[in-house]
C-alpha cells in the first residue's frame, strides 16, 4: 500500500460530513410551507413560479357574495418532486377565504388552530412507545402577501401577524409588486420595517453568516438582509423577452420578468427559501416553535391536572421532572420544619451531656 | 414547459410532480452538511476486553494519536468504566470522541458480575438522554450525546473458540450496543489457524443468538463494500504507534526477530477493514442504529415499566390519562406515606431521647438524696461527738474545780509539776497540754485545726493526718 505521510497521518473522520450527505439523500427531505393573505394576492401564483410548476389546476374561485360570510378553510397539496437524486415531500398549506369576509375578526382562528394541531400531532407522536415512522406535518414556513395598495400595514395584517409570530417563521411579503415604482417599492419596505418593530412583530431573521465565509458571501448576506419584506411578483405565463423564454407577465408598456433582479425580489426569496435557508426554516420550526409549544402544553397540563381531573393528558412525562411550585413549597416548609426538630434534639442531647458532667 | 401529472388536486392525496425547470432545492443535503460541520459531531466508543489485551494501544493506532494511558493493574475488585473524551480535527470537522475502557474486566476470580456495570453505564447514558428528552424546557440539538455508538469487544487470540466470560457478555449487550468482535494481538496466529478461529466464532455466536452489528447493505454507495466485509467479520487486528522503516518507507509496525509486522499491511492484518469500516464508511449509521434502534428500545421499555401504555391507533387519550392519574397518585401517596415515617421516626426518637433523660433525671435525684442522707449521717455522728465532747468538757471542768479547790490546800507541790510542759493560752484558757490529756481520754483523732474549739465547728475536719506538736495542732 502507498503510505504517503498525509494518509499516514489521516484517520479518516473527515468523511462523515460525505456519510451524512449520501444519508440524507437517501432518506429524503420534507418540507411544509403556509401561505396566507386575501384572495387575488397572488399566491397560487407565486407558488407555481416558485417551484415552476402547477399546483393549482381545477380550482373553483368565489365571487363577492358567496364570500361575505365566507369562513377560512384550510387546504394541503401535497406534492413528491425529485431533483439531481434529491427528493423532496413538498406540502403546500392554503388558507383561501382569510380576509375575505366583511367582519374578519378573528380569521386568523382556523390557522392558528392547524398550526398548533399539527404541533400537538408531533407531540403525541413524539411520546408515544413506538416511534417508528412519524409523520412531520408542522408547518416550516408561513409567506404573509400584504397588498401594495395601501401605505404599509394594515390592522388586519398586523393582527396576523402577531398571532402567528410564535408559532411558526412569519415571511411577509409585498405582493403584486408591478404596481410599484422603485422608489414607491422602497418608501413601502421602509413603512412596513419601521410598523414592525413598532408593534414588535417577531418575523423570521436571517441567521448570522459566519465570520469566516468570503466577503462576497457576506454582502449578499448583507443586502438579502435588507431588501426584507421582499417584494415578489408571480406569474404563469410564460412569455418572450429579450430573445428568451422567461416566466413573466406581458403589459402594453413593456414585459415584467419574475426573475429579473431589477424588476423584482423573487429570485431573492427563492435563493432565500429553498436554496439557501429551507434546512434553516426547519431547524427554527423544530428547536424554538415546537419547543415553546411543548414547553406551554406540559405546563398548561400539569397545572390543570393539579386542579381539575378531567383533562387528556395523553403523553408520558415523569411525574419527578420539575415540581410545580406548590409541591415545591409544601418541600421546603417540611425541610424547615425537619430542621428545627433537628435542632431541638440537638439541643436536647446537649444538656442531657451538661448534666451527665 | 411544465406538464403536471393528471391528477385531481384533494386534501390529502400526493402526487408527483415533473419540474419546469431548476428549482434549486438539491442544495437541500449540502445545507444539512453545513449546519452538521459547524454544529460538529460526537462519537463514542466502548471498549471491552481483558486487561493487557491492546484496547488502549489499538485506540492510538487508530485515530493516531497517542490518547493519555496508564497500564491498568490486574488487582482490582471489580470492573469499572473510564470514559476520556477528547477534541479531534481532521480539515474542518470537528469530533468529540470519547473513548470507555472497561478496568479490570477479566482480572477477577469471579467474573459473574463483570457484565453488570457495563450494562449499567451503557443503561445511564440512555437515562440521561431520556430524561433531556422528557424535560421540560430541553435543548437536545446541543446536548452532548453520551450513548454509546460502538462496542468493539476484543476476543482473545486463543485459536480454539470464545470464552464464556465473552459469551455471555456479548450476550448481555447486543440488545444494547452496537457490537463488532474483533481478534486482538493477531499477530499470534497463523493464517490458516485464524480462518478456522473465526468460522468457530461466527458459529459459536450464531448459534447462541448473539446479534453483532452488521454494516449495512441497504445504500447503493456502500453495499458491494459492506457485503464483502460482513465476511471478514471477526476483525483480526494488530495494534501499535511504534514506526520501523521497512524497505524505504516508515510504517507503522511490530518488529520481531523473525519480522515485522505491519499495520496497515491488509495481509498481515485486518486494521485497515476494521478503520475503513468503523470510521470511513459507516460512522454515520452507527450513530443511528445506537438512536433509532438500542435507544428506542431501551425507551419503549423504561415507558412500559414506568406504566404508560401506547394508544391505539383511533387514539384514545383515556387510557393514557388513567395511567398518568394513577402514577400521580402512587407518587403523592409515596410522598405522604415517607412523610409519616419520618414523622413516625421523629416522634420516635423524640420519645426516646425524652425517657433517657428522665432517667438521667432520676439517677441525679437519687444520687443527690444518697449525698444527701449521707451528709445527714455525718452531721449526726459529729454532733453526737460534739456533745461526747462537751460532756467530757463540763468533766474536765468540774474535775478542775475540785482540783483547784485541792490545790489551793497543797500549793507547793503542784507549781512544781506546772512549770515543764509550755503553756500556752487559748481562748477558752485552756492549756495545749489539757486539750492533749482531754483528747486522750476522748480517743478522739487529732485535729488539724488551731484550736478543739474550731475543730469541733467545722465537722469536715474529721481528718486523720493532724499532727501534735508541742505548742498545738498542727
Amino acid at each position: 500500500k502507498n503510505c504517503n505521510n498525509d494518509e499516514k497521518q489521516y484517520v479518516g473522520f473527515a468523511t462523515l460530513p460525505n456519510q451524512v450527505h449520501r444519508k440524507s439523500v437517501k432518506k429524503g427531505f420534507d418540507f411544509t410551507l403556509m401561505v396566507a393573505g386575501e384572495s387575488g394576492m397572488g399566491k397560487s401564483t407565486l407558488v407555481n413560479s416558485l417551484f415552476l410548476t402547477d399546483l393549482y389546476k381545477d380550482r373553483k374561485l368565489l365571487n363577492a357574495e358567496e364570500r361575505i360570510n365566507q369562513t377560512v378553510e384550510i387546504i394541503k397539496h401535497t406534492v413528491d418532486i425529485e431533483e439531481k437524486g434529491v427528493k423532496l415531500k413538498l406540502t403546500i398549506v392554503d388558507t383561501p377565504g382569510f380576509g375575505d369576509a366583511v367582519n374578519n375578526n378573528q380569521c386568523w382562528k382556523p390557522i392558528t388552530d392547524y398550526i398548533d394541531q399539527q404541533f400537538e400531532q408531533y407531540f403525541r407522536d413524539e411520546s408515544g412507545l413506538n416511534r417508528k415512522n412519524i409523520q412531520d406535518n408542522r408547518v416550516h414556513c408561513c409567506l404573509y402577501f400584504i397588498p401594495p395598495f395601501g401605505h404599509g400595514l394594515r390592522p388586519v395584517d398586523v393582527e396576523f401577524m402577531r398571532a402567528l409570530h410564535e408559532k411558526v417563521n412569519v415571511v411577509p411579503l409585498i405582493a403584486k409588486a408591478d404596481c410599484l415604482t422603485p422608489n414607491e417599492i422602497k418608501k413601502l419596505k421602509d413603512r412596513i420595517r419601521e410598523e414592525i418593530e413598532k408593534f414588535g412583530i417577531k418575523v423570521y431573521q436571517f441567521p448570522e453568516c459566519d465570520s469566516d465565509e468570503d466577503e462576497e458571501f457576506k454582502q449578499m448576506d448583507k443586502e438579502l438582509k435588507e431588501c426584507t419584506p421582499f417584494a415578489v411578483i408571480g406569474s404563469n405565463t410564460v412569455v418572450e423577452a429579450r430573445g428568451q423564454r422567461v416566466r413573466g407577465r406581458l403589459y402594453p408598456w413593456g414585459i415584467v420578468e419574475v426573475e429579473n433582479q431589477s424588476h423584482c425580489d423573487f429570485v431573492k426569496l427563492r435563493n432565500m427559501l429553498i436554496r439557501s435557508h429551507m434546512h434553516d426554516l426547519k431547524d427554527v420550526t423544530c428547536d424554538v416553535h415546537y419547543e415553546n409549544y411543548r414547553a406551554q402544553c406540559i405546563q398548561e397540563m400539569t397545572s390543570k391536572l393539579a386542579q381539575d381531573n378531567r383533562m387528556e393528558s395523553p403523553i408520558p412525562i415523569l411525574p419527578l421532572s420539575t415540581p410545580d411550585a406548590e409541591t415545591e413549597k409544601l418541600i421546603k416548609m417540611k425541610d424547615e420544619e425537619l430542621k428545627r426538630m433537628q435542632e431541638m434534639l440537638n439541643k436536647m442531647q446537649q444538656q442531657m451531656h451538661e448534666k451527665d458532667q | 414547459m411544465a406538464a403536471a401529472a393528471a391528477a385531481s388536486h384533494s386534501n390529502e392525496e400526493k402526487r408527483n410532480l415533473n419540474l419546469g425547470g431548476h428549482v434549486g432545492f438539491d442544495s437541500l443535503p449540502d445545507q444539512l452538511v453545513s449546519k452538521s460541520v459547524t454544529q460538529g459531531f460526537c462519537f463514542n466508543i466502548l471498549c471491552v476486553g481483558e486487561t493487557g489485551i491492546g484496547k488502549s494501544t489499538l485506540m492510538n493506532t487508530l485515530f493516531n494519536t497517542m490518547f493519555e494511558n496508564e497500564e491498568a493493574s490486574h488487582y482490582q475488585n471489580s470492573v469499572y468504566l473510564r470514559p476520556r473524551t477528547y477534541d479531534l480535527q481532521e480539515s474542518n470537522v470537528h469530533l468529540k470522541l470519547t473513548i470507555v475502557d472497561t478496568v479490570g474486566f477479566g482480572d477477577q476470580i469471579n467474573k459473574e458480575d463483570s457484565y453488570k456495570p457495563i450494562v449499567d453505564y451503557i443503561d445511564t447514558q440512555f437515562e440521561n438522554y431520556l430524561q433531556e428528552e422528557l424535560k421540560i424546557k430541553r435543548s437536545l440539538f446541543n446536548y452532548h450525546d453520551t450513548r454509546i455508538h460502538i462496542c468493539l469487544y476484543f476476543i482473545a487470540p486463543t485459536g480454539h473458540s470464545l470464552k464464556s466470560l465473552d459469551l455471555v457478555t456479548m450476550k448481555k449487550l447486543d440488545s444494547k450496543v452496537n457490537i463488532i468482535p474483533i481478534i486482538a494481538k493477531a499477530d499470534t496466529i497463523s493464517k490458516s489457524e485464524l480462518h478456522k478461529f473465526k468460522i468457530k466464532i461466527m458459529s459459536e455466536l450464531v448459534s447462541n443468538g448473539v446479534q453483532i452489528y452488521q454494516f449495512p447493505t441497504d445504500d447503493e454507495a456502500v453495499t458491494e463494500i459492506n457485503a464483502s466485509m460482513n465476511a471478514h467479520l471477526p476483525f483480526a487486528v494488530v495494534g501499535s504507534v511504534d514506526e520501523v522503516k521497512v524497505g524505504n518507507k516508515t510504517v507503522r509496525a511490530r518488529q520481531y526477530p523473525w519480522g515485522v509486522v505491519q499495520v496497515e499491511n491488509e495481509s498481515h492484518c485486518d486494521f485497515v477493514k476494521l478503520r475503513e469500516m468503523l470510521i470511513r464508511v459507516n460512522m454515520e449509521d452507527l450513530r443511528e442504529q445506537t438512536h433509532a434502534r438500542h435507544y428506542e428500545l431501551y425507551r419503549r421499555c423504561k415507558l412500559e415499566e414506568m406504566g404508560f401504555k401506547d394508544t391505539d391507533p383511533d387514539c384514545q387519550p383515556f387510557s393514557l390519562q388513567e395511567t398518568y392519574e394513577a402514577k400521580r397518585k402512587e407518587f403523592l401517596g409515596d410522598l405522604q406515606h415517607k412523610e409519616e415515617g419520618m414523622r413516625q421516626m421523629f416522634v420516635s426518637k423524640v420519645k426516646e431521647t425524652e425517657a433517657e433523660l428522665k432517667e438521667k433525671e432520676r439517677e441525679l435525684h437519687d444520687k443527690f438524696e444518697q449525698l444527701k442522707r449521707l451528709h445527714q449521717e455525718e452531721k449526726r455522728k459529729v454532733e453526737e461527738k460534739r456533745r461526747d465532747l462537751e460532756e467530757e468538757m463540763n468533766a474536765h471542768n468540774r474535775k478542775k474545780v475540785a482540783a483547784e479547790t485541792l490545790a489551793l490546800a497543797q500549793p507547793l507541790k503542784k507549781d512544781k509539776d506546772r512549770r515543764k510542759p509550755l503553756n500556752t493560752e487559748n481562748q477558752s484558757g485552756v492549756s495545749a497540754s489539757n486539750s492533749k490529756v482531754m483528747m486522750a481520754k476522748a480517743s478522739v483523732e487529732p485535729l488539724n485545726c488551731h484550736s478543739w474549739w474550731h475543730a469541733i465547728q467545722c465537722c469536715t475536719c474529721l481528718v486523720h493526718n493532724a499532727t501534735w506538736k508541742p505548742g498545738g495542732l498542727f
